[in-house]
């Protein structure tokens, strides 16, 4: 395998079941992004495309086939392998940005590395103030949610996501709740953080102006890659 | 994820619905006053019962007839009792009294009242531990003359004369006939039970002719017996039932007559006081189960409202074990806290019930146990842990993707 190569998905397949019926969510998808680079995944409801994202984020087991994750196979892995994964390898950033409402910026930040076991209560908090300072938002470690506007909000989640220094970040719909101008500052943020830092970044949308800002759209549609553009 | 932070978290989350949190915590707190009150006040009554039996006098043995595996069993008679008093047979046996008693109407001048009219030989001051506060005791020559005299206790004095000095040499008459008053029993106060203060004393065998004789026919109810030291009440009981098996022809355990020790009556009142503790504390912990419930359902209601926080924290690497342990932490805590503030309202609940009944003569005083506090809050503990164990359980089961897509 290439150290290049960060996601490696072979012959991916994903059935739900509703009752008695099967939903085929996922048919068989191949997918392989480098390190470093801005992939959108785009496609319509019901295409599989959070399922997908719910897969590459290691929140669940596919069915069948392969998931190579920074080298890591995980389609063997139990929950608590899974927990650990997402913490070491995986940054998350929601829609609904999915801050701790009571806590503070620095506190919500230090909340992957407390799952970790790697940073003692000191270098936690230095790298939660250097993430939020990377972010901007070094004047706002101590406010809480509700003391910070949408684009804040978000860009807290942003420092959460980069805490750890994880493999992959998954965006779901980053801008989704968030005025065009914040969304756009947001955006010119994330695509920032890849440079500086090459972290490689996979948005889920179905907005085509995102998608525009990506170096490579994945299009999925009935569970499988339609197409790449 | 370290406990330390957990810990804080929790303290975080219950403040956060102060309302709420206190009370579920009501529940407990309610639940582990109720025990600590009543195991309180159960062993306060237990040591006011137990300290009155042994202010009755110590090493002291209780000779009744006992017809209950006999069928024709001897009375007791004063002769049984003189036997008794035999230095060479019964060399563990310090003194003897034998006495009879029932009630009977006291009266002086118009005042008049139905007290314990008990008669006896003069040594059961000695084996009661009394002594005359003013006058003198009762003695042979009282005994043998069938003397109409009677010593009154403190009480009876009292109420007869409105005080319990200067009336030696009063004539008072029992059940109609007139008695000379030698002497006042030193009132013993505070006691309900069997008190002597209520008491009127006349020797045995004026009372077996002149007081009770329907009752007595010659006959003694009870023989006291004190034996010389604590270690040699065993060896007293020995000795008295061989010289009444003699006298009484009667074989081993076909007695006729039967010997209570004061340590026997002593552990009958620890046993039946326990069971009514025991009891009264079970009623209580019947509240703190219900508390518990309390905290089980909001514990589950909290689950529910932070579904998408807890998908966040697995999102964000959180294992099972992390979450299962927060939730129970918080549970615990409810129930831990509720136990502490428990403590000290149980505390002051049974002060306070102890400062009423003192105010209101009957001396109790309860008694707060280590143990207690010890069970109470290791219960309580427990409580949080079982009740919060499901809902912990409910919360650390969820799936990521379903717990994340929750509104």
């Amino acid at each position: 395998m290439n150290n290049t190569t960060v996601v490696e998905v072979k012959n991916l397949t994903k059935v739900y079941k509703m009752g008695e019926m099967e939903v085929h969510a996922l048919r068989g998808l191949n997918v392989k992004i480098q390190r470093g680079e801005v992939v959108s995944i785009m496609g319509p409801s019901g295409s599989g495309k959070s399922t997908l994202m719910n897969m590459l984020g290691c929140l669940d087991r596919s069915t069948s086939g392969e998931y190579y994750l920074d080298g890591e196979s995980v389609a063997e892995m139990d929950d608590d392998q899974l927990a650990d994964i997402r913490n070491r390898k995986v940054g998350f950033i929601f829609q609904g940005f999915n801050l701790l409402p009571r806590s503070t910026a620095i506190t919500n930040v230090e909340l992957p590395m407390r799952y970790g076991n790697s940073n003692n209560g000191r270098s936690r908090r230095e790298a939660a103030i250097e993430a939020l300072q990377s972010v901007g938002l070094g004047d706002r470690l101590d406010h809480r949610p509700n003391e910070l506007s949408g684009g804040q909000q978000q860009r807290v989640a942003i420092a959460r996501a980069l805490v750890n220094n994880p493999s992959i970040i998954m965006a779901d719909e980053p801008t989704g709740n968030l005025d065009s101008k914040s969304g756009d500052e947001l955006m010119e943020l994330l695509l920032n953080l890849n440079k500086e830092r090459g972290t490689t970044l996979i948005i889920v949308t179905h907005d085509p102006e995102i998608a525009e800002h990506t170096q490579r759209v994945i299009h999925i549609r009935d569970g499988v890659v339609e197409k790449e553009s | 994820m370290n406990f330390a932070q957990s810990f804080i978290e929790a303290i975080e989350s219950l403040t956060a619905n102060k309302m709420r949190s206190g009370l579920t915590m009501l529940g407990i707190i309610i639940g582990v006053a109720a025990v600590i009150a009543m195991l309180a006040l159960g062993s306060g009554a237990q040591d006011s019962i137990i300290g009155e039996i042994e202010g009755i006098g110590t090493n002291l043995l209780f000779i009744s007839t006992d017809n209950e595996n006999v069928i024709n069993p001897k009375p007791l008679t004063l002769a049984d009792a003189e036997a008794l008093d035999d230095p060479l047979q019964a060399p563990a046996v310090n003194a003897v009294a034998a006495a009879v008693q029932g009630a009977a109407e006291v009266s002086y001048s118009g005042e008049s009242s139905v007290v314990t009219v008990i008669g006896v030989t003069p040594d059961y001051t000695q084996v009661q531990n009394m002594t005359v506060a003013e006058g003198e005791y009762l003695n042979d020559t009282h005994l043998t003359g069938q003397a109409s005299v009677a010593i009154l206790g403190a009480n009876v004095a009292e109420e007869l004369f409105g005080r319990a000095n200067g009336i030696i040499g009063e004539s008072v008459r029992i059940s109609g006939q007139p008695f000379r008053v030698i002497g006042v029993l030193t009132a013993e106060g505070g006691s309900d039970f069997g008190s002597a203060d209520d008491q009127v004393l006349v020797p045995l065998t004026t009372a077996q002719v002149r007081v009770h004789p329907q009752d007595t026919r010659g006959e003694v109810d009870t023989i006291y017996v004190s034996a010389i030291s604590s270690e040699a009440v065993q060896d007293a009981i020995t000795q008295v039932s061989n010289i009444m098996r003699e006298r009484h022809h009667t074989e081993i355990g076909a007695e006729d007559f039967s010997i209570m020790s004061q340590q026997s009556m002593v552990d009958m009142m620890s046993t039946i006081t326990g069971i009514l503790t025991i009891f009264l504390g079970g009623v209580a912990g019947i509240s703190l189960l219900v508390g518990g419930i309390g905290i089980m359902n909001i514990m589950l209601v909290s689950v529910v409202e932070r579904t998408r926080e807890i998908g966040l924290r697995k999102a964000m690497g959180a294992q099972r074990a992390d979450i299962l342990s927060q939730f129970l932490v918080e549970s615990s805590l409810l129930s831990v806290i509720g136990g502490g503030i428990g403590i000290l309202l149980g505390w002051a609940i049974s002060a306070l019930v102890g400062l009423i009944a003192t105010a209101s003569d009957f001396a109790l005083n309860p008694v707060i146990g280590l143990d207690a506090v010890l069970m109470a809050t290791l219960f309580s503990g427990a409580v949080g842990i079982f009740f919060g164990l499901y809902p912990a359980n409910r919360a650390a089961s969820l799936e990521p993707v379903e717990a994340l897509r929750t509104d």
